[in-house]
């Protein structure tokens, strides 16, 4: 009984991971960027549902949507204002720029938060019991709904026209334009849908671990960042498989080993991965194009 | 239909496309020679807006389209086939005819879809696998029946028989052929200057980014310069 309540501890966090893995690898398969901002999404997501519902008494539902709404459209603005005029510069300074928009939405938070720690209200109250363990509804939804948007999300890029524009951008995006599909479109598209996933795993997170503070976005960024590399860095399911799994590795080592050795591990595993296998699980190989 | 006056396109400093002028008429197939690093596929690039010439004017049925963006110009009625087949790998082979009708609807795709699969049975019997793993005469097949998919007046093609053995060059050559008696306009663009003129209404000879010749096929095939230059003597 231990090992499935860690399990499903473990999927839990693993589900949130997860969401914002997949924010990490769509927009590195479509711009080729690691998006060190994305994790300072989480941050805002978690503010905006708190300060909605606390200062505005906001309902629950209301608070939530507004968030994935602002959250969306603050990482479209993001890769606008600051990635889009850097399109075709080198990578190095992209990335510099994003790690200062990541210190730039932390400072702006500590601003108007201070940075002492705020507590959020957990919109999923009460638990469920299966046998003699007690698993909280923060944990049965996070996990159920986890699932469904990644199916949802799946069908999307597989089924639908904007997802197959998705890939073929993320493959060529040259290629793409000259079958006429609007790469800037198809890049903001990205950009807000893996910021929506964000502001959903962020309100996820605070429902489960109450406090929020303005640089509560960095190490659950970076482990979803890890998330992705060990799904593989670009692939969809790789992110979503990658999430789990780093979620299951903390909580057996959380209940097993002990409970400060949680980040050595997950850090343990990039070290690992990259030395085996740099492309992930699910990742293709880097020289594609002959 | 297709008019560049004038363009220039640079690389940083590297001077690629010299004042370069050249006309496609309604109807035509007319062929843009020359060897490797000529310029060839800039020229391309600059007309389906990938590229910007410095000044110049170019100019697609009779609207100016200098300024316009590459995605833009499918809707108008222009398809380029790239330079080495670039079909997108991981996408299934209808993947790829749906991403090449991308701006028209299901209805006219699946029709045009058909259209395609008669043309290209091989492409057919391929149509659930995944796109890389076509060999390279079926990718070349894929890309030409790719751009069909907009239904295009005009198709720019750069090096459609690069890298295929004899008989796939002949096929695809016939093909374009076939495309043109259909009513689409061509311009081709090939280093295999024998088969490329011998479809060809008139050609362009580009020399280092420069237009050095303009005649019709049949004479650029009898012009001394051309038979050494490109035709092996
Ligand atoms: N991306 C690029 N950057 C710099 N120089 C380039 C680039 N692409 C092409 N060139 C140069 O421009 C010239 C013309 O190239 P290109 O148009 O590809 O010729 P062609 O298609 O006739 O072989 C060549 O000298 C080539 O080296
Ligand atoms: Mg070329």
């Amino acid at each position: 009984m231990t090992l499935v309540y860690l399990m499903i501890n473990g999927l839990q966090i693993g589900s949130i991971y997860a969401l914002v893995a997949l924010g990490y690898s769509m927009v590195y398969g479509i711009v080729k960027l690691i998006n060190f901002a994305h994790g300072d999404i989480i941050m805002v997501g978690a503010y905006s549902t708190w300060y909605l519902m606390s200062r505005f008494s906001a309902p629950a539902w209301l608070a939530v949507t507004a968030t994935i709404v602002m959250c969306s459209v603050l990482g479209v603005l993001i890769e606008k204002i600051a990635y889009k005029p850097l399109r075709k510069s080198d990578r190095l300074s992209l990335l510099v720029t994003a790690i200062g928009i990541s210190l730039l939405l932390q400072n702006v938070a500590q601003l108007l938060f201070s940075a002492n720690p705020r507590m959020f209200t957990n919109i999923f109250t009460g638990s469920v019991s299966i046998g003699e363990r007690q698993f909280s509804n923060a944990t049965t939804v996070t996990i159920a709904v986890s699932i469904v948007i990644m199916l949802l999300l799946t069908l999307l890029v597989k089924h639908t026209r904007m997802g197959k524009a998705m890939r073929a951008v993320s493959e060529d995006y040259e290629t793409a334009q000259l079958m006429g599909i609007n790469v800037n479109n198809t890049i903001s598209f990205t950009f807000a849908l893996g910021s929506g996933l964000a502001a959903v795993g962020a309100v996820f997170y605070c429902c489960s671990y109450s406090q929020i503070q303005p640089t509560m976005g960095s190490m659950l960024g970076l482990k979803a960042f890890v998330a992705a590399v060990l799904g593989g860095i670009g692939s969809m399911p790789g992110a979503m498989i990658g999430g789990l799994c780093i979620g299951i590795a903390e909580s057996l080592t959380k209940g097993y080993i002990s409970s400060q050795l949680t980040d050595a591990v997950v850090f343990g595993i990039l070290i690992v991965v990259l030395l085996i296998k740099p492309s992930g699980m699910f990742g293709r190989r880097m020289n594609e194009k002959v | 239909m297709l008019k560049v006056e004038n363009i220039n396109v640079y690389y940083g400093a590297i001077h690629a496309v010299k004042n370069v002028s050249f006309e496609v008429a309604q109807g035509e197939i007319v062929t843009l020679i020359g060897a490797n690093g000529a310029g060839k596929s800039t020229i391309l690039k600059t007309v389906s807006g990938l590229l910007r010439s410095k000044g110049g004017r170019i100019s697609f049925l009779n609207e100016e389209i200098s300024s316009s963006e590459a995605y833009k110009l499918t809707q108008k009625g222009l398809s380029h086939v790239p330079e080495g087949r670039r079909i997108f790998q991981q996408l299934t082979v209808e993947e790829n005819l749906e991403m090449g009708g991308y701006i028209r609807n299901n209805r006219e795709n699946s029709r045009t879809i058909e259209d395609v699969y008669d043309r290209f049975p091989r492409i057919k019997e391929r149509r659930r696998q995944i796109a890389g793993t076509l060999s390279g005469g079926e990718q070349q097949m894929l890309s030409l029946g790719r751009s069909l998919m907009s239904a295009p007046r005009l198709v720019m093609m750069d090096e459609p028989s690069m890298g295929l053995a004899p008989v796939l060059v002949e096929q695809i050559f016939s093909i374009i052929k076939e495309l043109n008696e259909a009513g689409t306009t061509i311009l081709l663009v090939e280093q295999n200057a024998r088969m490329a003129l011998s479809i060809a209404h008139r050609g362009y000879v580009l020399e280092t980014g420069k237009i050095t010749l303009e005649a019709n096929a049949q004479a650029l095939l009898n012009n001394n310069e051309v038979k050494r230059a490109y035709l092996g003597g």
